[in-house]
């Protein structure tokens, strides 16, 4: 198990040292390098800190309202974060743009139009894809804490202002670093946002430094070096977060569902405000992409469609080997003691790992053994899977732990281990989790570009059939290509999360 | 024969010594105050806890090396004793196989297990549908099934009224009586160990007793034990 | 070609006709193998006549190259552009394309022996001209055009059109380019990663011009019957962009790679290839070009750079050209 991580950290280590080797040593950084640095850095403190702040109303009025169709808005909720980022930037430009549904609305009335592109246009839609992270996270916490509570509370008759401060704030506190660290590090390598909403060279990021030093000055020292400095952010972050991240102390939660005591008064209203702005602000964008390419559905050839089976069956792919990973690298956890620390930092650290550093680096290494082209698929699939990783373990590994202390001395005296364990214990107790991670790494494998388009070969994935649409100038096109990657996207997200719960 | 020979754990500030021996087939409670290391001696025999130094033997053999489910040892929690995702039937087949591969025979002494702690026709029940005495009661099944010769129990009966208590003692000493095997429970309540166990351990001040006789011992406690008693 | 390990090759499965002829393998960029780029043109057109099995290889066609180096898996490299011509040349892993070039349907002269352009273009602003009734006739009016105007342009550090974009504006402005861009940035809607991001936003209705190709107009009203998107012809003159297609030195099919030089400026290739990536052919005689691209209006000057020269002001321009923007 050890190993695994060892692998892991391997790889992605091992890709940079590949790539610097090819480049023959690290190369220095400009001026405007570190300036992209700082941006990153300023970009990504603002984003998580704004996510997560506006997640807490959101989280805290679905943990504690119970309305018809709650269940299916909590999963709608949670789409913007698995949509591909070409799919979301045109939502948001077709509802925050110049010419969006939004500044139709604000000319109307005579206000002054707003604009989504500078740094505002990259923390919008940062925000945009990582509120449903932050809500789902934290109304994970909510629902952890144990029915019982509650009930005292409502026994010693309660405020919900001591409520608050005996309840949801202690468990605020040790949820809300994590989930701050965990967008922090997504928004780190943001890359298209940056660039399409960015405004100009200002809202330079180190991901698109690194695919300038690659790309156009083909300088592999500096985008080596700059991956180091990635790597290095990621692991500082994790180190501070490791610092103020307590463990939660509310032991195992029941298998019944429950919900906190729901205030009456101005509070649902106040409720029923960040319910329904944040259902506009996340779902408007879906909305507007849905019925723009919709029309032209059908009449999309059958090369996109043999391009989105391709892309079905590797991100399935992806998702099963996700799964197998993050399931040995969390059940491991639970028992190592000091590697702990170690196994955590190597499955986060693909979060923070350039696609664009691992592809080449795994490029270099494997050409003595095989083509680029014989390679694509697996290569393709085996990135995916590492970048989805992180995500999969943050789920993972409180479960486990939960498991573990519930219920890993019963099975121990009964003897249950190896693969019994597994199909006994670890598969039904974690079904759910499992189900939601493969969800996320299936969804998050469909919309991946493949940025290391090293490895393309003649069988193009759905996004990259998108590329090509827009590049052919076919814009129409795009747009209903865009609508079947979302939903192809969600679909596999649903059906993934579907069977974890039923199992 | 249980034997604990000059065992002593720590953990943190916390220490616990034990130095006697269990004959064979004795019923033993254990009492003492709460935080005396009760559940620590019971982990000492399930093999969840290992002795800094000494042995717990069993029948002359060391069980240092010995991994918990492969113990002579059968023990039931005060709570999480079954797997909520798995049926009654499945909760007691763990008994006879953890990977629950049945053979026809096998499946019919589960189904006598059950009979037997008087569940018949709950077989496909989840634990969740049954109420505390039934949930007590498939453990039980387990216990009779896997038919170990030592039997830990840590107050699985806590959260059970009187009566019900009193109900399952019953059906608990029938099966120790039935299988012979050596009985060590963990208790709160001193009315238990006069019902149910002849001898009783005094676990009080970091120090885990010899087993004496049950009535002499409450009758005329020791100062330790008369301050928790009151 | 490098043998495929039989694991792999089950994934990959080949068709078994393509056992027995001969391979050309062609390292292009994806918009070219693309069922709507003119690669199904290229693959059909040459196996017509070579008797051979013409691969496309796709994805990022010179960074892939330089770093396989002599090993590399290429007979042909198509899709490159004017502005990287340095870099791969001194790799020297191209070979001369024997062609004379004397003649060609080009506004420049064209001398390199060893990079050949099969078609062309210029950078120019598009409009719609049911948004933006009066297009600014120069670049210097589109500088002085109120600030409202909005236009997009891509990243000179991630896109080709990008680059000659800054070519452009130091052709035109010279010395006073950092000037020019300061006037330029607050026009700037965004700047994006390449040019369908752009384009996208341009058709969108997001910005009223966008950094394209005098040739743009030409996909509008062919296939979609819109005449209205133009592109706004500046005095000052258009920024030269060809695509060029190269054989590598180091080939183990030869005569088939020579084959495809030659056939590259035939009107076999010109009437068919150009057309189907909206671009204008290199040789062919222009009463003889599509007519959508003859009715095009050309520009009257077109600028271009010598490798030698874009290669030396691509550094202190891009510098200027972030410095305009960071402020």
């Amino acid at each position: 198990m050890l190993a695994t991580a060892a692998a892991l950290a391997a790889l992605i280590l091992g890709t940079l040292a590949a790539v610097a080797t090819f480049a023959g040593g690290l190369g220095g950084l400009g001026p405007w390098d570190w300036r992209a640095v700082w941006f990153t850095l300023w970009q990504a403190v603002a984003s998580a800190s704004l996510s997560a702040l506006l997640a807490i109303p959101v989280a805290r009025a679905l943990a504690r309202r119970r309305f018809p169709g709650r269940a299916v808005l909590v999963i709608l909720l949670g789409a913007p974060f698995i949509l591909p980022v070409i799919v979301a930037i045109m939502g948001l430009i077709s509802v925050f743009g110049r010419t969006g549904a939004l500044n139709g609305l604000v000319r109307s009335v005579g206000l002054p139009e707003i604009s989504i592109y500078g740094w505002q246009g990259v923390i919008l839609a940062h925000v945009f894809f990582n509120l449903p992270l932050a809500v789902r996270m934290i109304l994970q916490g909510w629902q952890a804490i144990p029915a019982e509570r509650f009930r005292l509370a409502e026994s010693l008759d309660f405020a919900p202002a001591d409520l608050a401060r005996h309840l949801e704030r202690p468990m605020l506190r040790a949820v809300l670093p994590g989930v701050w660290l965990a967008i922090f590090l997504v928004c780190l390598t943001s890359f298209t946002v940056a660039l399409a909403l960015g405004g100009g060279p200002r809202a330079t990021t180190v991901e698109l430094a690194i695919y300038q030093a690659f790309r156009f000055d083909f300088d592999l020292g500096r985008a080596a070096t700059l991956g180091l400095v990635q790597v290095g952010l990621c692991l500082a972050a994790l180190a501070l977060a490791s610092r103020v991240t307590l463990p939660s102390a509310f032991g195992a939660g029941l298998d019944a569902g429950h919900s906190p005591a729901a205030p009456r008064g101005w509070r649902r209203a106040g409720d029923a405000m960040a319910i329904g702005l944040a259902a506009g602000f996340l779902l408007w964008p879906m909305a507007a992409v849905t019925l723009r390419g919709l029309p032209r559905m059908a009449a999309l050839s059958s090369d996109v469609w043999a391009a989105a089976g391709r892309s079905v069956a590797m991100a399935l792919g992806s998702a099963g080997l996700t799964l197998v990973v993050a399931l040995v690298l969390a059940l491991a956890m639970t028992r190592a003691g000091r590697a702990r620390g170690w196994i955590e930092a190597a499955g986060m650290l693909p979060i923070v790992a350039s696609p664009l550093v691992l592809g080449t680096g795994l490029y270099l290494i494997l050409r003595r053994w095989a083509g680029p082209d014989d390679l694509a698929l697996p290569v393709t699939m085996a990135i995916n899977a590492v970048m989805a990783l992180p995500f999969a373990l943050r789920i993972l590994i409180p479960a486990a732990r939960v498991m573990e202390m519930d219920y890993g001395r019963l099975a121990a005296s009964l003897d249950l281990r190896g693969w019994a364990r597994l199909r006994v214990l670890v598969l039904p107790r974690l079904s759910g989790p499992l189900g939601f991670a493969g969800g996320l790494a299936a969804a998050l494998a469909m919309g991946d570009l493949g940025v290391i388009t090293l490895f393309a070969n003649d069988n193009p994935t759905l996004p990259l059939k998108l590329y090509q649409l827009m590049n052919a100038y076919r814009m129409e096109d795009a747009a209903a290509c865009a609508v079947l990657l979302m939903a192809i996207s969600f679909a596999l997200f649903w059906g993934f999360d579907r069977m974890g719960r039923r199992a | 024969m249980l034997e604990f020979r000059d065992v002593s754990v720590s953990l943190g500030e916390f220490r616990l010594s034990a130095d006697f021996a269990v004959r064979p087939g004795a019923r033993v409670a254990v009492i003492g105050p709460s935080g005396s290391g009760k559940s620590t001696l019971l982990s000492l025999v399930a093999g969840f806890l290992m002795p800094d130094q000494g042995v717990v033997a069993w029948d002359g053999r060391d069980l240092g090396g010995v991994a918990p489910g492969k113990r002579p040892v059968s023990i039931l929690f005060q709570d999480q004793n079954l797997f909520p995702h798995l049926s009654v039937a499945q909760n007691v087949g763990l008994g006879v196989r953890p990977d629950l591969r049945l053979s026809a025979e096998q499946t019919d002494r589960v189904s006598q297990a059950i009979e037997r702690v008087g569940l018949s026709g709950m077989e496909d029940r989840r634990p969740s549908a049954l109420s505390g005495g039934q949930q007590s009661r498939v453990a039980l099944a387990r216990v009779l099934l896997r038919a170990r010769p030592v039997l830990l129990l840590d107050e699985p009966f806590g959260a059970l009224g009187p009566a019900l208590k009193i109900e399952m003692l019953n059906l608990l000493s029938e099966i120790a009586r039935e299988s012979g095997a050596t009985v060590l429970m963990v208790t709160h309540d001193p009315e238990d160990a006069r019902f149910f166990a002849p001898e009783t351990v005094v676990v009080e001040g970091g120090v885990a007793h010899a087993p004496t006789a049950t009535g002499p011992l409450l009758d005329d406690p020791p100062p330790g034990l008369r301050a928790y008693l009151g | 070609m490098r043998f495929r390990p039989l694991m792999l090759a089950l994934l990959a499965a080949t068709p078994a006709a393509a056992q027995d002829k001969p391979v050309l393998t062609v390292y292009a960029g994806d918009y070219i193998t693309s069922e709507w780029g003119p690669g199904p043109k290229i693959e059909e057109g040459f196996e017509a006549f070579c008797n051979c099995d013409l691969q496309f290889v796709t994805g990022d066609v010179l960074p892939r190259v330089l770093m396989e180096g002599e090993g590399t898996e290429a007979d042909i490299v198509f899709g490159l552009n004017t502005d990287v011509t340095a870099r791969a040349r001194a790799s020297g892993l191209f070979a001369p394309h024997g062609q004379d070039t004397t003649d060609m349907s080009l506004p420049i002269e064209w001398t390199d022996d060893v990079f050949l352009p099969y078609n062309w273009g210029e950078t120019a602003f598009i409009y719609d001209e049911t948004r933006l009734e009066n297009p600014p006739a120069s670049f210097q009016e589109l500088l002085d055009a109120p600030d409202d105007l909005k236009i997009v342009i891509q990243d000179p550090r991630s896109s080709i059109s990008g680059l000659a974009m800054l070519l452009w504006v130091k052709a035109v402005y010279g010395d006073q380019a950092p000037e020019a861009w300061a006037k330029l940035a607050p026009k700037v809607l965004t700047v994006t990663k390449g040019w369908s991001e752009s384009y996208g936003m341009f058709t969108e209705g997001e910005a009223d011009m966008v950094l394209s190709y005098t040739t743009s107009p030409a996909y509008h009203i062919e296939a979609e019957g819109d005449e209205t998107k133009h592109a706004a012809i500046f005095a000052e003159g258009h920024y030269f962009m060809a695509e060029l297609a190269a054989q590598v030195a180091g080939t183990d099919q030869p005569e088939l790679a020579q084959a495809f030089m030659d056939w590259i400026l035939t009107p076999d290739f010109q009437t068919t290839v150009p057309i189907a990536n909206w671009s204008l052919p290199s040789k062919l005689p222009e009463d003889q070009w599509p007519e959508v691209m003859r009715n095009l209006p050309r520009p009257d000057k077109t600028i271009f750079y010598t490798e030698d020269e874009a290669e030396a002001l691509r550094k202190p321009a891009l510098d200027e050209w972030l410095a305009a923007f960071s402020r």
